[in-house]
């Protein structure tokens, strides 16, 4: 079976559970998903499966694209993914193929990659949890601001030189992001939904990839 | 498009059908509780003073004086847990949430009596009117 789908965000709602317990989910419609192109170590020098998702209207797609596609004898996708697989692939994994939510079918919980929606340009306070500045005691003017940087003399010379990579305010957002062991409360065959335990990183309409989960401990 | 596949995904946990009742009735909620194997059912009786959400994430809150304490309790509309919902007297409201409830004690809580859907209906509105009718509000 294909290790992860791809999908879009649709949104997030809530569903009991046969105890009765309501559970926050984010509903993905996910697949079908097409093998585009099955890697190997011969060849590729490494394992791996490429996914499409969605098709790509045929004026919108480029020859190589088109060309790609074909060899698995497919339209072109909007979406190509690989993942890496551990082993060579099995024979269910075959270039043409195409999967569904049945791929997550018995997995209990699955890892989702997406990416995070964009928060502009964020100050230290949001962007890295700093404490920012007493709101009062004689504060003025900065309450959010991230304070000293460094000392006139940090880098034994006098003059002081900032340290590469010192968290300051910048862009935040838009990152590819990985949120790992939600739990998988129900799979919609009939409408190709998946229903995943919390929130998912991106906004609605994202394509996000779902994956069995590689660290959740099996009980 | 998403609204309709929201709508979907949550279709399995949504009751078929809800009873309807509006904001100022006097309701039994039941309750089942679960304690060990032994399930029973514990009866809430107050007045609705809010409903809240859609979908399934609607939920109703009922107030109650106990021993001269206000109680509010809030239940999902679609709770597995929740067994019936029983209307025992209507009331006439001009407002969405009775929260001025909680700032009166005694005969002031009283809602003006409604017999009727017909004297809940704004008058002058058609018989066919539909905006009282709790279904619509999902």
């Amino acid at each position: 079976m294909l290790p992860g789908i791809l999908g879009k965000k649709i949104g997030m709602t809530q569903v009991y559970d046969e105890n009765d317990v309501l559970h926050p989910v984010t509903v993905v419609q996910a697949g079908p998903c097409t093998v585009m192109q099955v890697k190997n170590t011969d060849t590729d020098g490494y394992d791996a499966v490429q996914i499409g998702f969605e098709d790509c209207k045929p004026h919108r797609s480029r020859k190589p694209q088109i060309g790609h596609a074909g060899r698995a004898g497919v339209r072109a996708k909007k979406h190509l993914r690989e993942i890496r697989l551990p082993e060579p692939a099995g024979e269910d994994i075959r270039a043409g193929e195409t999967y569904g939510v049945e791929a997550l079918e018995g997995v209990e919980y699955v890892d989702i990659i997406g990416v995070s929606k964009g928060k502009g340009f964020a100050g230290v306070m949001k962007r890295h949890g700093f404490s920012g500045q007493p709101a009062s005691h004689g504060a003025e003017k900065t309450h959010r601001s991230a304070g000293s940087i460094a000392g006139h003399a940090s880098n034994a010379g006098l003059g002081g030189d900032i340290k590469k990579g010192k968290r300051m305010a910048g862009h935040m957002g838009v990152d590819r992001t990985t949120t790992r062991h939600h739990k998988l409360i129900g799979i919609d065959k009939e409408n190709n939904l998946l229903l995943i335990k919390g929130p998912v990183p991106g906004a609605k309409g994202q394509v996000v990839m779902v994956r069995k989960s590689k660290t959740a401990r099996i009980r | 498009m998403s609204d309709e596949l929201l709508k979907k995904a949550t279709e399995s946990t949504r009751k078929k059908s809800v009873p309807e009742f509006s904001i100022g009735d006097t309701v039994g909620v039941a309750v089942r509780i679960v304690e060990g194997d032994k399930e029973r059912q514990q009866v809430f009786t107050g007045t609705v003073i809010a409903r809240k959400g859609a979908g399934v994430s609607e939920t109703f809150t009922v107030r109650r004086i106990v021993n001269n304490e206000g109680v509010e309790r809030v239940f999902p509309v679609h709770s597995p847990r929740i067994a019936d919902i029983r209307v025992v007297r209507s009331a006439k409201t001009r407002r969405a949430k009775l929260y001025y409830l909680r700032d009166r004690v005694g005969k002031a809580t009283r809602l003006k009596h409604a017999d009727s859907k017909k004297a809940r209906r704004p008058a002058g509105a058609p018989a066919g009117d539909e905006r009282t009718e709790p279904a619509e509000r999902e």
